[in-house]
C-alpha cells in the first residue's frame, strides 16, 4: 500500500478504535451513575426506587432534627403540601442546614421509605439554591426574600459529606 | 456622572472594534494597505476605551457608590479594599467587564509583537478578534450592563461579597482563568485568519505556537488555583468535585493540551494541519462554552434560560456564530490543506496523535457527563437528574493512565520514526526500576501492598525517571544549556507526573474521621495525636468566628505510626466557624498544616452537647504534588515560550522563515 495512504488508514483505525472505546466506556459508566432526583411526594407515592442511588429533597420539617450518638442525625423532609419522608445521616451537616431550609439528600431508600443518607447538600448562601429545589421552594408557603441574581459561579454545592 | 462616562467607554470601545473588524477583514480581503495599517491605532483605541471602563468600575466600588446596582449587590462598605476590588469580577456583569479587558489586552500583544507576520495575515488575526469583542462588548452592553444605577431608591449599604469569594485565592483565580481562555482565541483568529487567507502552511503553526502556550499556561495556573481554593475555602477537604463549573474550565485545558502538542507536529513536520486547525478552533469554542453557560446559569437548570431570556438567548446565537461560522470556513478551505510527509509507528507523530486522541476522547467523556443532565431534563420536559463522580473516575482514570504510560516513551521518540532496537533496552531498564521501586517504596513507607498505590507510583516514576536519563544522555552528548523548547517539555511533563502522583495518593491513602469531641478529649489519627482544646469567640473585620484550638503532635510511642512524614514538632490548629454580618451567612474555615508529603487538615462541623463540637479531621499525603505539578506545567510552558526559536527571527528571518511554502515579508521581520 502507497505510505501516505497506509499512515491515514492506521489514522482512521486509531481514531475509530479511541472513539469506540471511549463511547463504550461512558455508556456503562453513565448507565451506573445516573441519580435521577425525586420530590418528596414521588418518594412517599412508590415512584422512587428502593435500594438504589438517588437523590431526593425539599424542606426541612420545623422541628423534626433529631441527634443521636456519633453525629447520627434523622429528621423529615417535607414538600409543605403533605407529603414527607424520614432522612437518616451520620456525618458533619453542611454550615446552611437549618429547619425549614431546603436541602438535598443523596442516597438510598430503605425498605420502610427511610432515606439513608450519604450526603446532605444545602444551599451555599441566601442567594444559591440547589437547581432541583428552585421550583419548589417557589411554591413553599413563606415567600423567598427577593433573591439578588449573581455569585453564581460559586462553585460545587457546599458538601457537608463530600471530600 | 463618572458611572455614566465607563458606560460611554464601553460604547466607544464598541464601535471601535467594530472598525477593527472591518479594517483587519475587509482590508485584508481587498488589499487595502492603508485599511490593514489602521488596524494597530484601533486596537490601541480599543484597549484604552475598555481599560477606562473597567477603571470606572473599580474605582465606584472602591468608593462604595452603592446607586449602581451591581456594586451595591456585590459590596459592603465593611469590605477590606482588596476585597472590594475582587468584587468587581465576583459576579457576571463585572467578571464580563474583566473578560472584555482581557481580550483587548491579548489583541494588543498580537499588536505589539506582530511585526514580523505578513501585513495581511497580521490585519487579518486582529480582524478576527476585533469581531470577537464586537460581540462580547454587544453582549455587556445590551444585557449585562455592570453600569446599571439604582436611583432614586439608592441603598445606604451594599448586601455584600459572598463570604466564599472574601479570600486571596478568588482575588487571583478569576484573571488567571480569563487569560487562559482568552487567550485561546489568539490561536482561533490564527487559525481562521490562516483559513481565510488559505496558506496553511506551517508558518501559522509557528506563530500560533506562543500564544497557545502562554494561554495553555494561564488556564493551568487558574485551574490550580480553583481547586486550591475549593480545598481549603469550602471547608471540606476536597479538591475536585466534576462539578459543572469546574468542567467548564477543564474541557477548554484538556483540549488545549492536545493543541498544544499537535501545533508542535504541525510546526516541525507539516503534518495534522487540518487537525491542528480543528483543534484550535474547538478550543476557543470551548472556552466559550464554559465561560458564557457557566455565566448564564444554564448549566444548574434549563430553567435559568427563562430566568433571562435575553442573555441566553444572546449566548445561543454568539455560540452558533463562532461555531458555525468557523466550521463553514474549515469545510470550504480544508481541502486545500495537504500534508506531505509521513511516519511510522514508532516516531513522536504516531505518540502525538495518541495523545491527541486520549485527551479527546477525555474532554468528550466530561462534555457528556456535564450536558446530560441538562439534555435529559430538556427531553423529559423537566425530570432532573444528575450524573455521579465515579461516572468521571470510572472513565477518566484509565484514560489517564494510559497517557501516562504513553508520556514515559516520549523523550526516547524521535521524528518520523525510531528504531525499536534502540529503545527496548531503555524502556525495560526504565519500566523495570519504576515497577520495582512502585512496589517497594510503598511497602516500606506504608507496610502494604496496594495496586493502586503501586500503580500511581510507578507511572508517576516512569515518566520521571525517562526523562530525566534523556536529560542526562543530552548534556552528555551536547553542550551547554539545552533549548528552552526541550526544558519546557521536560518541566511540563515531570509536572504531569507529580500532579499524578499527588491525585493519585491522596485519593487513595487520605485518612478521614468527623466526630464528636469534647474539649479536652484526644484522638490519634494516622500517626498523629489530636487534642480538642476547646472553642473561643473571635472578631474579624466583618464577621464574627467561633475559633477551635486543637494541638497536634506525633503520636506517643507504642502507637502503631502509619504514614510517614509525622514530624517530631507538635503544632496549633485553629479552624474556625465565621458569620459574616452583612449577609448573615455561615462559612467553615478550615485550618491546615501543609507539609510537602502530607497536610493535616481540621475543621469545625457544629456545637453538639455539653460544650463539644463536630469535627473533621484529615491527614492527606502528597496532596500538595497535585498544585505542585500543575505550577510546574504551567512553567514548563512558559519555558517554552523563551525558546530561542522564537526571539532569533531577525537574524535568520530570510533563511528560516522563507522556506517553501511559507509566507513571510522579509521587510517586515523585525521585532519579536
Amino acid at each position: 500500500m502507497h505510505p501516505k495512504r497506509k499512515s491515514r488508514l492506521f489514522l482512521v483505525l486509531f481514531l475509530l478504535a479511541g472513539v469506540g472505546i471511549t463511547v463504550g466506556l461512558v455508556l456503562l459508566a453513565l448507565n451506573e451513575n445516573l441519580n435521577l432526583f425525586y420530590p418528596p411526594d414521588k418518594v412517599v407515592n412508590g415512584e422512587a426506587p428502593v435500594d438504589r442511588l438517588i437523590r431526593a429533597g425539599g424542606m426541612v420539617k420545623d422541628g423534626s432534627v433529631v441527634r443521636g450518638q456519633n453525629l447520627e442525625v434523622e429528621f423529615v423532609v417535607t414538600d409543605h403540601a403533605g407529603s414527607e419522608f424520614r432522612v437518616l445521616y451520620a456525618g458533619i451537616l453542611p454550615d446552611l442546614f437549618r429547619e425549614g431550609q431546603g436541602i438535598l439528600v443523596q442516597g438510598k431508600l430503605d425498605a420502610s421509605r427511610t432515606l439513608v443518607a450519604q450526603e446532605v447538600l444545602a444551599k451555599h448562601d441566601e442567594n444559591y439554591m440547589p437547581p432541583e429545589l428552585a421550583e419548589m421552594e417557589t411554591q413553599a408557603p413563606k415567600p423567598a426574600a427577593p433573591s439578588l441574581p449573581g455569585l453564581d459561579e460559586a462553585a460545587p454545592l457546599n458538601s457537608g459529606g463530600g471530600a | 456622572m463618572i458611572v455614566e462616562l465607563g458606560l460611554l467607554c464601553t460604547i466607544v470601545g464598541l464601535l471601535l472594534a467594530c472598525l477593527l473588524a472591518v479594517a483587519g477583514l475587509a482590508g485584508a480581503g481587498l488589499q487595502q494597505p492603508r485599511l490593514m495599517n489602521a488596524c494597530g491605532s484601533l486596537v490601541v483605541g480599543q484597549f484604552v476605551f475598555c481599560a477606562l471602563a473597567f477603571g470606572v468600575l473599580v474605582h465606584a466600588f472602591a468608593t462604595d457608590d452603592f446607586s449602581v446596582a451591581y456594586v451595591a449587590r456585590n459590596s459592603n462598605t465593611l469590605l477590606p479594599w482588596y476585597f472590594k476590588v475582587s468584587a468587581v469580577w465576583g459576579a457576571h456583569e463585572g467578571s464580563f467587564l474583566l473578560w472584555i479587558l482581557v481580550t483587548t489586552v491579548w489583541t494588543l500583544a498580537v499588536a505589539l509583537t506582530g511585526a514580523h507576520l505578513s501585513l495581511s495575515y497580521r490585519a487579518r488575526v486582529l480582524g478576527v478578534m476585533g469581531l470577537l469583542n464586537v460581540g462580547f462588548l454587544s453582549f455587556l452592553i445590551f444585557t449585562s450592563n455592570p453600569f446599571e444605577r439604582l436611583l432614586p431608591l439608592t441603598p445606604t449599604q451594599g448586601s455584600d461579597l459572598n463570604p466564599l469569594l472574601q479570600d486571596i485565592g478568588l482575588i487571583i483565580h478569576p484573571p488567571m482563568l480569563y487569560i487562559g481562555y482568552v487567550g485561546f482565541s489568539v490561536a482561533f483568529a490564527f487559525a481562521v485568519a490562516a483559513l481565510l487567507s488559505g496558506r496553511l502552511d506551517t508558518a501559522w503553526a509557528r506563530w500560533s505556537r506562543p500564544w497557545t502556550n502562554t494561554a495553555w499556561a494561564f488556564l493551568t495556573v487558574g485551574i490550580a488555583l480553583g481547586s486550591w481554593w475549593a480545598y481549603y475555602e469550602l471547608g471540606w477537604g476536597g479538591w475536585w468535585f466534576w462539578d459543572p463549573v469546574e468542567n467548564a474550565s477543564f474541557m477548554p485545558w484538556l483540549m488545549g493540551t492536545a493543541l498544544v502538542h499537535s501545533l508542535a507536529v504541525t510546526e516541525k513536520r507539516g503534518t495534522f494541519k487540518s487537525w491542528t486547525v480543528l483543534l484550535a478552533l474547538s478550543t476557543f469554542t470551548l472556552s466559550l462554552l464554559g465561560a458564557f453557560i457557566v455565566r448564564s446559569g444554564v448549566l444548574t437548570s434549563v430553567h435559568a434560560f427563562a430566568v433571562d431570556p435575553e442573555r441566553g438567548l444572546f449566548i445561543l446565537a454568539f455560540l452558533a456564530l463562532v461555531v458555525g461560522g468557523s466550521l463553514i470556513l474549515y469545510a470550504l478551505r480544508a481541502s486545500v490543506i495537504t500534508s506531505a510527509a509521513t511516519y511510522a509507528w514508532l516516531s513522536r507523530e504516531a505518540f502525538v496523535l495518541l495523545n491527541n486522541v486520549l485527551l479527546v476522547c477525555a474532554v468528550g467523556l466530561v462534555l457528556v457527563g456535564t450536558l446530560f443532565p441538562l439534555a435529559y431534563e430538556a427531553v423529559t420536559g423537566g425530570d432532573k437528574i444528575s450524573v455521579g463522580v465515579p461516572y468521571f473516575n470510572f472513565g477518566f482514570v484509565p484514560l489517564m493512565g494510559l497517557l501516562a504510560v504513553a508520556l514515559g516513551f516520549a523523550p526516547m521518540l524521535r521524528w518520523k520514526r525510531t528504531s525499536f532496537s534502540l529503545l527496548a533496552n531503555r524502556v525495560l531498564w526504565i519500566g523495570a526500576i519504576s515497577v520495582g521501586l512502585g512496589v517497594l517504596l510503598p511497602l516500606m513507607w506504608l507496610g502494604a501492598v496496594d495496586v493502586r498505590v503501586v500503580l500511581t507510583v510507578a507511572l508517576g516514576l516512569w515518566i520521571i525517571l525517562s526523562h530525566l536519563v534523556d536529560l542526562a544522555r543530552r548534556l552528555r552528548n551536547t553542550r551547554g544549556v539545552p533549548p528552552g523548547g526541550y526544558l519546557g517539555m521536560l518541566v511540563a511533563h515531570m509536572g504531569f507526573a507529580v500532579t499524578l502522583i499527588g491525585v493519585g495518593m491522596a485519593s487513595q491513602l487520605t485518612v478521614e474521621r468527623d466526630l464528636p469531641m469534647q474539649p479536652g478529649e484526644k484522638l490519634v489519627v494516622s500517626g498523629y495525636q489530636f487534642q480538642f482544646v476547646g472553642v473561643t469567640e473571635e472578631r474579624g473585620p466583618n464577621y464574627i468566628a467561633q475559633r477551635g484550638r486543637v494541638l497536634v503532635q506525633p503520636a506517643p510511642t507504642g502507637e502503631v505510626v502509619q504514614g510517614a512524614g509525622a514530624s517530631d514538632d507538635a503544632f496549633t490548629l485553629l479552624p474556625e466557624k465565621r458569620r459574616y454580618m452583612a449577609g448573615g451567612n455561615i462559612m467553615t474555615e478550615a485550618s491546615i498544616d501543609a507539609g510537602l508529603l502530607r497536610d493535616v487538615f481540621v475543621s469545625l462541623g457544629e456545637p453538639l452537647d455539653g460544650g463539644a463540637w463536630a469535627l473533621r479531621i484529615q491527614v492527606k499525603p502528597f496532596v500538595r504534588w497535585l498544585w505542585l505539578g500543575a505550577l510546574l506545567m504551567a512553567a514548563g510552558g512558559v519555558l517554552a515560550v523563551t525558546d530561542a526559536r522564537y526571539r532569533r527571527r531577525r537574524v535568520v528571518a530570510v533563511a528560516e522563515d522563507t522556506a517553501p511554502g511559507e509566507t513571510l515579508v522579509v521587510g517586515r521581520s523585525g521585532q519579536a
